[in-house]
């Protein structure tokens, strides 16, 4: 009997011991998903960019931090795209399954919410996915964000607009969301700084079905040039009425839903539409960390099965940031990471990240600028292509747009 | 003032169809006192039936409404069956809460087959032109068909036997039992139509916009406010009170900002019900 005794104890010492050993080497990685809810598709296109990354540095071997290999674990829930679920599931994350890094959830509206948790517990939150600026203006010590925030997303479609139609009379239509509002009033300002004029600057509700008579009303106002929309169904069905109503629009940038290639669903009413992107497929920065656009398109493709886009590129930017800033820190040490964070200025495929230092705006993404796609025939085919800046275009641009 | 007339004129057109998705909701509440919280989710089965047939199989869209009408009723008797059959006659919670899980799990499944994607149909049919305004073909289309559709179950209602059965069953149930109306099977088939409706308004409103698996719940509220203005229970009302609906909305925009719509559509929401506690055009029991 004493014999059994011992055996159960040193079995349970060896498990221990195994446990042990592997928590040692492996970093826990949290974030939540929306895998129901409206904002899926989004936020699947970044869990799949987590997920990639992921699978990559494990490949590879793990992150070295001091000749010490650490493999990479995901803990992972589904936030429903509700922003009440996210606070329940980050507290979860860290307190029960002991997360040593999180990623943010998708969309500013549901960052936010994560960010009050991941700051009151000091730990580091890595975004990609909530371009909203307020979080970063609270004095938030651990938040980083890897793409370009919401005041800049038409600072493209402005200056393009700035060049070929200085006369352009706009039309601001938007959802009435923290992200698109954001936008919008970053590009009413841009706009007027440029000359342009503004005729029309409103916000519609989300759950909005009908645009009729809100492009009846875009008819009226005399408006050339429409810049708007919000996330998902509402920029598509926007996209769609002023086709079929015959709004004749110079030019259209709609936010978020035309950078997803289901938008070419749209047929005619996608011609043309503009949007901006935070990378997109075409776009060649030389990277000095990770894979080049072309090497990081093609294996997405062979293991993932979808087409990387720009929510794919910034999920798995955001991994390949925090482990350039642990290598950099030589540990995982919540304060030393952080540092490094602070002090990371690198080129990756995605294009340059930095971030902002000053307290003001600790975390805020100071380098990494956006590119304008826009709907395209190539080859009797709809497809996105780069038309701003000048540098970065694959396509000339098509101003304006001709309804076909 | 051509803006406003013609904001109006689309109010009408797309107030039709809003009219017949609540059609099929108030014709089961009417019936059975029974909330049919799928209700959303079938006008959204109409969508992907018309997409289905319109851009998979490469059919005209409008074909898809005999297939959408008949796989409506199956499926509205079948949900009788699962869900609603046992709940007739108790409180109005519990066929609330049966038609809110069968809900979920239609939702849960349909998004992890489709994801909330984006579907759209294109309809190429030509419009009409009021100086710059344009009404597209398929909305003036759309209206008709909702139109033709609504006075096609006036007309059952009113003069067809089964109708007659139904607002039989309606008006109370045990006499339409004493005198032979086969009650389980006049409120099934109830159910399948107003599921029906629901899915031919998905299909027509699938005509006019893009859509997603999650759309449903728009047209769900929609449809809720129309039958309440309407008046509980009675689809003529539902169709003039969508009417009103989209004519409200068309002739507000045009005046403010554009985020008061929504305010200003239920502050006279909640003052009709203070004013006319029942609708606008008040059931009298039994009008069905």
């Amino acid at each position: 009997m004493k014999r059994l005794y011992l055996l159960a104890a040193a079995a349970a010492a060896t498990a221990f011991a195994a446990t042990s050993a592997l928590a040692e080497d492996t970093i826990t990685v949290g974030f939540t998903a929306s895998l129901t809810g409206p904002l899926n598709v989004d936020s699947a296109g970044q869990q799949r960019g987590y997920e990639f990354w992921r699978d990559e540095v494990n490949a590879a071997g793990g992150i070295k931090v001091g000749g010490k290999s650490y493999k990479v674990k995901f803990v992972t829930y589904d936030d429903q795209s509700v922003g009440g679920r996210v606070q329940q599931l980050y507290t979860r994350l860290i307190n029960q399954d002991k997360a040593n890094f999180l990623f943010s959830p998708y969309s500013s509206g549901l960052t936010a919410p994560a960010t009050v948790i991941t700051e009151q517990y000091g730990k580091i939150m890595i975004d990609s996915g909530g371009a909203e600026e307020k979080p970063f203006e609270t004095g938030n010590k651990y938040l980083f964000m890897v793409i370009t925030s919401a005041s800049h997303y038409l600072s493209g479609a402005i200056d393009a607009l700035k060049k070929y139609d200085p006369h352009a009379k706009l039309a601001l239509v938007y959802s009435d969301d923290p992200f698109s509002k954001a936008v919008l009033a970053a590009a009413a300002q841009q706009a007027k700084a440029a000359g342009l004029e503004v005729v029309m600057d409103e916000s519609y509700s989300p759950s909005t079905t009908d645009f009729g008579p809100i492009v009846n009303k875009i008819v009226s106002s005399n408006a050339d040039a429409f810049l708007g929309g919000g996330h998902y169904s509402d920029g598509a069905t926007l996209a769609r009425q002023m086709h079929d109503q015959k709004a004749n629009m110079k030019w259209i940038s709609i936010l978020v839903a035309p950078a997803d290639d289901k938008f070419a669903e749209l047929g005619p009413a996608a011609l043309g539409v503009t949007v901006p992107s935070q990378w997109e497929l075409q776009v060649n920065f030389k990277p000095q960390f990770g894979p080049t656009t072309a090497q990081f398109a093609k294996a997405f493709m062979d293991k993932m099965h979808a087409k990387a886009d720009y929510h794919a590129a910034s999920g798995y930017t955001v991994g390949v940031v925090l482990q350039h800033a642990i290598e950099q820190a030589g540990s995982i040490e919540t304060d030393k990471v952080a540092a490094a964070l602070n002090a990371t200025d690198i080129t990756t495929f995605f294009g340059r990240v930095k971030f902002a230092t000053d307290p003001g705006h600790h975390g805020l993404q100071a380098a990494h600028q956006m590119v304008l796609a826009q709907w395209q025939m190539v080859n009797g085919k709809l497809g996105r292509q780069v038309v701003w800046p000048e540098e970065a275009k694959s396509a000339p641009i098509m101003f304006p747009i001709k309804q076909q | 003032m051509l803006g406003v007339l013609a904001s109006i004129i689309d109010g009408v057109l797309v107030g039709l169809v809003y009219g017949l998705a609540a059609m099929g909701l108030t014709l089961i509440w009417g019936v059975m006192d029974v909330i049919n919280l799928t209700h959303g989710t079938m006008i959204v089965a109409g969508m992907f039936g018309l997409y289905g047939l319109a851009s998979a199989v490469g059919a005209p869209p409008y074909l898809a409404l005999p297939p959408v009408l008949i796989g409506g009723f199956l499926a509205g008797v079948l949900l009788y069956w699962v869900a609603v059959h046992r709940m007739v006659g108790r409180p109005p919670l519990m066929s609330l809460l049966s038609t809110f899980s069968i809900n979920l799990m239609l939702i849960g499944l349909g998004t992890s087959i489709w994801g909330t994607a984006l579907f759209n149909v294109e309809v190429a049919l030509p419009g009409f032109s009021l100086g710059r305004y344009t009404f597209p073909g398929a909305h003036i289309l759309a209206a008709v068909l909702a139109a033709l559709i609504a006075a096609s179950l006036y007309l059952f209602l009113q003069r067809s036997r089964l109708g007659k059965a139904v607002r039989a069953v309606a008006n109370n149930r045990e006499a339409a039992e004493l005198v032979g109306i086969p009650t389980t099977r006049v409120l099934a088939i109830t159910v399948g139509c107003g599921v029906a409706i629901a899915g031919v308004a998905g299909m027509l409103i699938g005509t006019l916009f893009p859509f997603t698996i999650l759309s449903g719940d728009s047209y769900q509220l929609k449809s809720f406010v129309v039958t309440a203005l309407g008046g509980f229970g009675n689809p003529v009302g539902a169709l003039f009170a969508g009417i009103a609906l989209g004519v409200l909305e068309g002739a507000v925009t045009p005046f403010v900002p554009v985020s008061w719509t929504l305010v200003i559509e239920f502050a006279l929401f909640v003052l009709v019900l203070v004013v006319f506690p029942g609708g606008i055009f008040a059931a009298r029991r039994g009008a069905l």
